[in-house]
């Protein structure tokens, strides 16, 4: 009962807007950034690692290379700050977490891209492949 | 009247507030509490009204107390709580206190039992150092050290009285000051409070407006 009661307290906060990231995405995530009074958006992107947490704290990773040096940045599903997230591809992953990805240097950083037709994972590419073609 | 309220702990989430920043939130059930009882000075001495807090089948509970509650015109209550006031002027038998009550109030006290964490050393309990890890200390790295010795003041021989031992901790009352309250939920009696209250999910807590604030709470309360 006590769990109901807190999903309720955060229902309206859990944003549904966003579309479905999962661990070997490439992802452009725009951030709203604050700077005194002024507001502006600034783009991270690269390769999502990891997902963790659930509900309120859910959280995801992304991982990129910024002048030679790897950098991650984790941002939670519900905040405010993100402005959108607009996946770039998919990759195929055999794993939940994908910490390996750190070890790896130049080509083998790359991800195969996801098979479409073959299970779960079709049904987010297929609702997800028509919106990014709008998208460009 | 003052206000004070008795509740049960749900849980612990985070929330987001206007600017974007994440707020970690203490959910609360709270009330409806009904007023049990009014104290007044001429009849026994000091102003105080009781409150009375969560519904109980008459068979978990004893005559005297039905008896008590259906004084106040009130159904059986399983918790009884009596805090002084000024003046019970305005204060009726009967009347409902709720969370709507705290909708002005923007800061505070949450007293709850803490939990009990059973037999705990002098280093958890009290935040002792412990010895060494080594330097020849030998299976003493977690204890207190001397509590006396032959000469101490009271004359040698024994420890001084208080001195902080092992052994029971938590499951006691603590007091949580000044909580920012950062919403209320009148539908849902739910009250939510920034950062932790002491003891666990479903324990009893007695919320009332914060008795002292320090500068910077007291400049957002003024706010």
């Amino acid at each position: 009962m006590s769990d109901a009661i807190i999903k309720a307290v955060e229902e309206s906060q859990i944003r549904t807007d966003l579309p479905t990231v999962s661990v070997g995405d490439t992802v452009d995530v725009h951030v709203k950034i604050i700077e005194g009074a002024k507001e502006r958006i600034q783009v991270f992107s690269g390769v999502v690692i990891k997902i963790q947490g659930g509900g309120m704290g859910r959280t995801f990773t992304v991982r990129r290379i910024v002048a030679n040096e790897g950098v991650e940045r984790t941002f939670p599903f519900n905040s405010p700050r993100i402005d959108k997230i607009e996946i770039v591809r998919s990759g195929h992953t055999r794993r939940a977490k994908l910490y390996y990805l750190r070890d790896r240097v130049g080509k083998k950083r790359r991800l195969r891209d996801r098979r479409r037709g073959l299970g779960r994972a079709t049904v987010e590419a297929v609702a997800e492949a028509p919106a990014a073609e709008a998208a460009e | 009247m003052a206000n004070a309220i008795l509740g049960r702990k749900i849980g612990m989430t985070r929330l987001y507030d206007d600017e974007g920043k994440n707020v970690p939130v203490t959910i609360i059930e709270a009330g409806p509490c009904f007023v049990s009882q009014i104290k007044t000075e001429e009849v026994d001495g000091y102003n105080a009204v009781q409150i009375a807090y969560e519904d109980v089948k008459g068979r978990n509970s004893t005559m005297p107390v039905i008896g008590h509650d259906a004084k106040a015109g009130v159904a059986p209550k399983r918790f009884h709580k009596e805090f002084k006031v000024e003046s019970v002027d305005g204060v009726e038998l009967g009347q409902k206190v709720s969370v709507e009550d705290f909708e002005a109030i923007k800061f505070v006290d949450v007293v709850g039992t803490s939990k009990g964490k059973g037999h705990a050393g002098v280093m958890k309990k009290y935040g002792f150092k412990g010895q060494e890890a080594s330097h020849g200390v030998e299976r003493k790295h977690r204890s207190p050290g001397s509590v006396s010795g032959r000469a101490s003041d009271l004359g040698g021989g024994r420890p001084k009285k208080g001195i902080r031992m092992a052994g029971r901790m938590g499951g006691e009352r603590v007091t949580s000051r000044s909580v920012q309250v950062i919403g209320v939920d009148k539908e849902k009696n739910l009250l939510l409070v920034k950062g932790p209250i002491p003891g666990a999910n479903k324990g009893l807590v007695y919320i009332r407006e914060a008795t002292r604030l320090w500068k910077r709470k007291a400049r957002i309360a003024k706010a």
